[in-house]
């Protein structure tokens, strides 16, 4: 089963191809992650599966062309964690939660008891119940990201995509989110779509990886195939080490390109 | 490989992934479930009773001054099935019934109007400086009120007064104008173009309106007041001709609530939540322009009362429209109707123009609010 399947598909920004011809399939129950250099793409070719971008092409969500899909039904299919979600001030985290009921419910988007259980037991599963009346602008990255990551999960969609879930976190934070995902994903079969910037995290995290450059896509596969530090130096132009793991897990080390200089940073107390 | 090393856990982590809880089944639930904000009882009760005691005042007190008390058993008089006797002599029975009433009845609709509609602008462009006079009503019935002033056309000629006509229909020229314009050739366009159209064309009326005004010098009191704003009422007919907009702006903003609280998150995640954005903000639009510029053909140009009252209601209830739209409707109301009263009397009997008195008052009450809660 495919769960999305980009055939051909170009995005026109500003008269520019931000996205270009790109042909690339994600199966159901796996791990995509878009890497690429600023600019390359990334975030473009998963704004289409929201349904905000036009393009041209072909894009099919569980096989079905998205021009067949209301804005409903896509929403049903896919749910969004945008790379800087829009917070409204002085909302509660359970109200906010409770947004991501919206595709589900009718015109007044009134949460029905069972979206109250759901966005609940969500929250619960996030360690977030004791968040239930804080605010949502008052929390800390960490915290937030969880939140956010609530609302798409009670959109309770087969396909989760996520724009650099853990740009704003520190790395116990980043660890914690990806695994929690890695979690869900095995929990709920969840087909997951994101773009990273650590070449590490796609390395460890993601069963394929798919590299973007110009909005082209230039290689996609597993990572042990895809992370060599002849595609890094050619991308990203820097010089990396990339370790494979015995489960096919890479690790991607940065060298700096200039030698060290070095000043005496003894401090003074 | 991929796990942090022993003990590296923030501090703060509540989900280890070592100790993953099976998935809660929604159904488990049952116990302390979180309520979402919504309108409750205690503050739709308060909402009536500001409602109700503004019109007891409003009906009460006036050039000749009718107890309260007599007034309240009048109105329980009125009541199907409850007979009580008020002691209201036939003149005060008079005043409170074929003066009073209508007028109390238009403040409470104007001022839920207005404060409704500037909730449903605050929400459809996510910003706090929004009220119905953003898209250029204000300017384009200011137009239309001078114009039918100056020709004389609003001298009472023809079965129809004139002014409400020409203020109506100049607000909704202006109204249709920005949106118009805001729409690009290729069908895009933002809140923020609609807000820059808006300012333009309302800088294009107010400028034509200066320029009638100032050819036709003699009329300058009349236009002036006009503008100022004031709740004046020759029996039901102003009440009358408000009736359709404010049941269908009201109807659709009620409806819309829980939408207006998805759009807060920015259109593209409320399209990827399902919804249309621009038909969410196109209906609240038409509905909350409509009833804006049926409120100042009746009333003129009363400012702040759709700006302010909904924030103050946001800083005391809580933000979520479940809760802002419909206490701004009854707020808004219990508002006007009392500056009406002030109005009515501070100069007694002359009259202050409403709009000197919604300020004058709701700006040091506002900023009283502001200071004392934290919230935004």
């Amino acid at each position: 089963m495919t769960a999305i399947e980009w055939r051909g598909v170009t995005v026109r920004l500003g008269g520019r191809a931000v996205v270009d011809d790109v042909t690339l399939d994600v199966p159901s129950g796996a791990w995509l992650s878009l890497i690429g250099p600023n600019g390359a793409g990334k975030t473009t070719l998963i704004r289409t599966l929201g349904g905000s971008l036009a393009h041209v092409g072909d894009l099919r969500i569980d096989g079905r062309p998205v021009e067949q899909l209301g804005v409903r039904q896509r929403a049903r299919a896919v749910a969004v964690v945008p790379q800087h979600p829009l917070v409204p001030p002085g909302l509660q985290v359970f109200d906010y939660v409770l947004l991501g009921r919206a595709p589900h419910q009718g015109l007044r988007c009134s949460p029905s008891l069972h979206d109250r259980r759901l966005a609940y037991a969500v929250l619960q599963r996030l360690g977030l119940d004791g968040f239930v009346t804080r605010r949502v602008d008052t929390l800390s990255g960490g915290e937030r990201q969880r939140v956010v990551l609530a609302r798409a999960l009670v959109q309770d969609t087969p396909v989760l995509v996520l724009d650099e879930p853990t740009t704003a976190l520190d790395v116990g934070h980043q660890l914690e989110v990806l695994e929690l995902i890695a979690d869900l994903r095995e929990e709920r079969g969840l087909t997951v779509v994101t773009t990273v910037h650590d070449l590490s995290i796609a390395g460890q995290f993601a069963d394929a990886v798919a590299v973007l450059a110009d909005g082209r896509l230039v290689d996609a596969g597993a990572p042990r195939d895809v992370l060599t530090p002849g595609l890094i130096g050619r991308h990203w132009g820097v010089q990396a080490t990339c370790d494979v793991d015995d489960d096919g897990a890479v690790t991607v080390t940065v060298r700096r390109r200039r030698e060290r200089r070095t000043t005496d940073t003894r401090t003074h107390r | 490989m991929t796990t942090a090393t022993e003990g590296a856990g923030p501090a703060t982590s509540r989900t280890p992934a070592s100790s993953v809880a099976p998935p809660v089944a929604p159904e488990d639930v049952v116990d302390d479930l979180p309520a979402p904000t919504r309108l409750t009882a205690g503050w739709l009760l308060l909402g009536l009773g500001a409602v109700l005691g503004s019109a007891l005042v409003g009906l009460a007190i006036g050039p000749v001054t009718v107890p309260i008390h007599q007034v309240a058993l009048e109105l329980l008089d009125r009541l199907p099935l409850v007979t009580v006797d008020s002691g209201l002599s036939d003149a005060h029975a008079a005043i409170v019934w074929e003066i009073r009433t209508p007028r109390v009845v238009l403040g409470l609709l104007v001022g839920a109007l207005l404060a409704g509609s500037g909730a449903g602008y605050q929400a459809v462009f996510r910003n706090p400086l929004a009220d119905p006079y953003l898209l250029g009503i204000a300017a384009g019935a200011g137009l239309g009120a001078t114009l039918a002033i100056v020709t004389g056309a609003g001298d009472g000629v023809g079965p129809v007064d004139a002014i409400p006509v020409f203020a109506f229909v100049g607000a909704l020229l202006a109204v249709g104008a920005a949106a118009a314009l805001s729409v690009r050739r290729d069908g895009t366009g933002g809140p923020a173009t609609l807000i820059l159209a808006g300012v333009a064309v309302a800088a294009f009326f107010t400028a034509a309106q200066t320029y009638v005004q100032q050819r036709h010098a003699d009329t300058l009191r009349q236009v002036y007041a006009w503008i100022l704003g004031r709740l004046s009422t020759s029996g039901w007919d102003e009440v009358v001709l408000l009736l359709p907009y404010a049941a269908v702006c009201g109807a659709v903003l009620l409806v819309a609530v829980g939408a207006l609280d998805v759009l807060a998150v920015g259109d593209d995640e409320a399209r990827s939540l399902g919804l249309h954005p621009r038909r969410i903000r196109a209906a609240v639009l038409v509905a909350a322009s409509l009833a804006t510029a049926a409120a100042v053909a009746v009333s003129g140009l009363i400012g702040f009362v759709g700006l302010v009252v909904p924030h103050g209601v946001r800083l005391v209830a809580g933000v979520g429209n479940r809760r802002v739209v419909p206490l701004s409707l009854l707020f808004g109301g219990a508002f006007l109707a009392l500056a009406d009263v002030l109005a009515r009397t501070v100069q007694s009997p002359a009259e202050l123009p409403i709009g000197v008195i919604t300020a004058f008052v709701g700006a040091p009450f506002f900023l009283l609010i502001l200071r004392s809660r934290s919230a935004l």
